[in-house]
């Protein structure tokens, strides 16, 4: 995942992959989250521009793209840094300390919730239920999944990433 | 009560989601034998045998929602796996589908041969990076082996499996939203009727079941329904898997007989409560469901024990709390989740659970007024079955239980400006 600011358009490789995902299902605008995952898989967001050219490979208008877009909160809409750091905050995580554990990782990062750091490699976000309620508290970094949180495994896990 | 494995039987068995080891262990044999022998009604005729029901959360008798499903239709008929798990404190499917995806993908199988199904999605919900991965694994090492794509088990049926990732949306566990959402769609749910069975996914007619219902297909056909109805209580057969999580020493998922009551669950295989504390309040079913007190744990854990004293068996998430618990603040955390889950269609989830939300957040912080408990029952009651879809309900229901079973403990907030549990 890199960010780019400057004007990024898809690439012959990904409309490619795009119209592959499209023939999987009966209607190739159901692929639509499918090829907004790739979008973002690429360039870590799905900017308006990116909006607009991926209405116009799938046929679909841009109001349509946006709506899907916005309703789904794994999509992000400007850039986030390398690492993406979503907080569990849901019920089981809170009885097992969720509100230390952010507070936690907000110091080891120096920012507050929905910011990143000015070296861009860290956003710090809270999210609801992650499904792994019995190792809870839980974080999710980019893909993967960070259980049974103390505040020494959170000081190893930003170190080793540092 | 029982411990009996059926579901997570291999679930320990190294490189069970590689399928040489699943078919060591007899996998593919149920689907095989279905295939070779079985009438696609009389696969129907079993699972309706069994009594299986729906472990999403409503608890609907499978076998039932495959008959509702039209023999013959013009346009194509799917199954949509519902593998979302979005409800607070569930993370079932997640172990099924990491460490036995194979058992998921054989109960596509049986299941689709039944209904006269050619295509199948698995709507897992986009968190699940890794678990999707697996799950594509699976399918594609069942293709290779020709348990799907055309001609299985040298059968004239053909099936293609498909696994599809959702984007991080509760709604999508839906059974319309999830279909809206598979079509590429904002996951607002639909109107209903027409039902899914008669104009699902794509306007076909569509099955929509959950990951550990599936997961029981494979079981029933191989050992039969009778078999599995004779496991636990009448109308709560077999096992299921209960997500036991919070203040408890052992959290866990155990797979138990419906007549396990909340006290064994909580104190014989959860390890009973974290630093020897007291129990305060147990959330039966996930989230959604109204939580129990202390004194009603004697509850058995099946749908219909758990509906008649007003709370739900849900997704079978257990969610435990100990006595430094603060209520008005679970119920705030839980009604900011509704909030922020809330699609917006229907006015009455849409103001009325952010309206409650700010209500509770105000007692929590120490601003509750006089009559807000009683402000926040009427909410509850003009949500309560004036939606589209359950999720309304699903915000309503645990705060009323929350408001009723503590009612005490939020006027105490509202009297005292500030907690007594916490500030103890």
């Amino acid at each position: 995942m890199t960010i780019v600011t400057e004007k990024i358009n898809l690439t012959p490789e990904l409309k490619k992959e795009a119209e592959k995902l499209m023939l999987r299902y009966p209607d190739k605008t159901a692929a639509l989250i499918p090829v907004l995952h790739l979008v973002q898989g690429k360039f870590g967001f799905v900017s308006v521009e990116l909006e607009e050219q991926v209405a116009e490979l799938m046929g679909l208008s841009r109001t349509r793209v946006h709506g899907v877009l916005t309703f789904y909160t794994m999509f992000n809409r400007k850039p986030v840094g390398k690492y993406l750091v979503q907080v569990c905050t849901n019920i089981s995580c809170t009885l097992n300390g969720a509100e230390e554990t952010l507070k936690k990782v907000k110091q080891k990062l120096g920012i507050g919730v929905g910011e990143t750091t000015t070296d861009n490699k860290f956003t710090l976000m809270t999210v609801e239920c992650l499904g792994s309620c019995g190792t809870a508290p839980v974080m999710q970094i980019n893909d993967d999944y960070y259980e049974n949180l103390t505040e020494q495994k959170i000081d190893e896990i930003f170190d080793k990433l540092n | 009560m029982a411990e009996i494995k059926i579901l997570t039987k291999n679930i320990d068995v190294p490189d069970q989601d590689r399928i040489d080891v699943y078919m060591c262990g007899g996998g593919y044999e149920a689907a095989r034998k279905v295939l070779n022998e079985y009438m696609p009604e009389a696969v129907i005729e079993e699972v309706k045998k069994s009594g299986l029901r729906g472990r999403g959360g409503a608890g609907f008798p499978a076998g039932m929602k495959w008959s509702f499903v039209p023999k013959e239709s013009k346009l194509p008929k799917y199954l949509c796996c519902n593998a979302d798990e979005g409800e607070p404190g569930t993370f079932k499917d997640r172990l099924l589908m990491e460490k036995d995806p194979h058992l998921l993908v054989e109960g596509i199988i049986i299941t689709c041969f039944a209904i006269g199904i050619h295509t199948a999605f698995i709507y897992i919900r986009g968190e699940y990076v890794k678990e999707a991965e697996i799950l594509q694994r699976a399918v594609d090492e069942a293709y290779q082996k020709g348990f799907l794509g055309n001609v299985i088990f040298g059968k004239n049926f053909n099936l293609d499996v498909i696994v599809h990732r959702g984007a991080g949306a509760y709604i999508c566990g839906e059974e319309t939203g999830l279909i809206e959402s598979l079509e590429g769609k904002r996951g607002e749910p639909r109107l209903k009727p027409p039902f899914p069975a008669i104009v699902g996914a794509f306007q076909g007619p569509t099955v929509v079941n959950n990951v550990e219902t599936l997961c029981n297909i494979p079981h029933i056909m191989e050992k039969g329904g009778e078999w599995y109805g004779a496991i636990g209580p009448e109308r709560n057969t077999g096992t299921r898997l209960f997500a036991v999580s919070g203040h408890v020493n052992r959290p866990g998922i155990f797979e138990l007989t419906l007549d396990v009551t909340a006290r064994e669950l909580i104190y014989d295989y959860a390890g009973g409560i974290s630093g020897g504390r007291k129990l305060k309040a147990v959330v039966p079913g996930g989230s959604s469901s109204p939580c129990l007190r202390a004194d009603e744990i004697d509850v058995q854990m099946s749908f219909d024990a758990l509906m008649k004293v007003g709370s739900m068996a849900g997704s079978g998430a257990v969610i435990v709390m100990d006595e430094t618990v603060c209520i008005p603040k679970i119920a705030l955390r839980s009604l900011e989740f509704y909030a922020h889950e809330s699609c917006g269609q229907c006015t009455p989830c849409r103001e009325g659970v952010p309206w409650m939300m700010k209500i509770a957040r105000r007692i929590v912080n120490g601003e509750g007024e006089k009559g807000d408990v009683d402000l926040m029952l009427e909410i509850c009651e003009n949500i309560l079955g004036r939606t589209l879809c359950p999720l309304g309900d699903a915000a309503a229901m645990p705060t009323k239980g929350y408001l009723t079973k503590f009612r005490e403990e939020f006027e105490e907030h509202i009297r005292m400006k500030k907690c007594k549990v916490q500030s103890a």
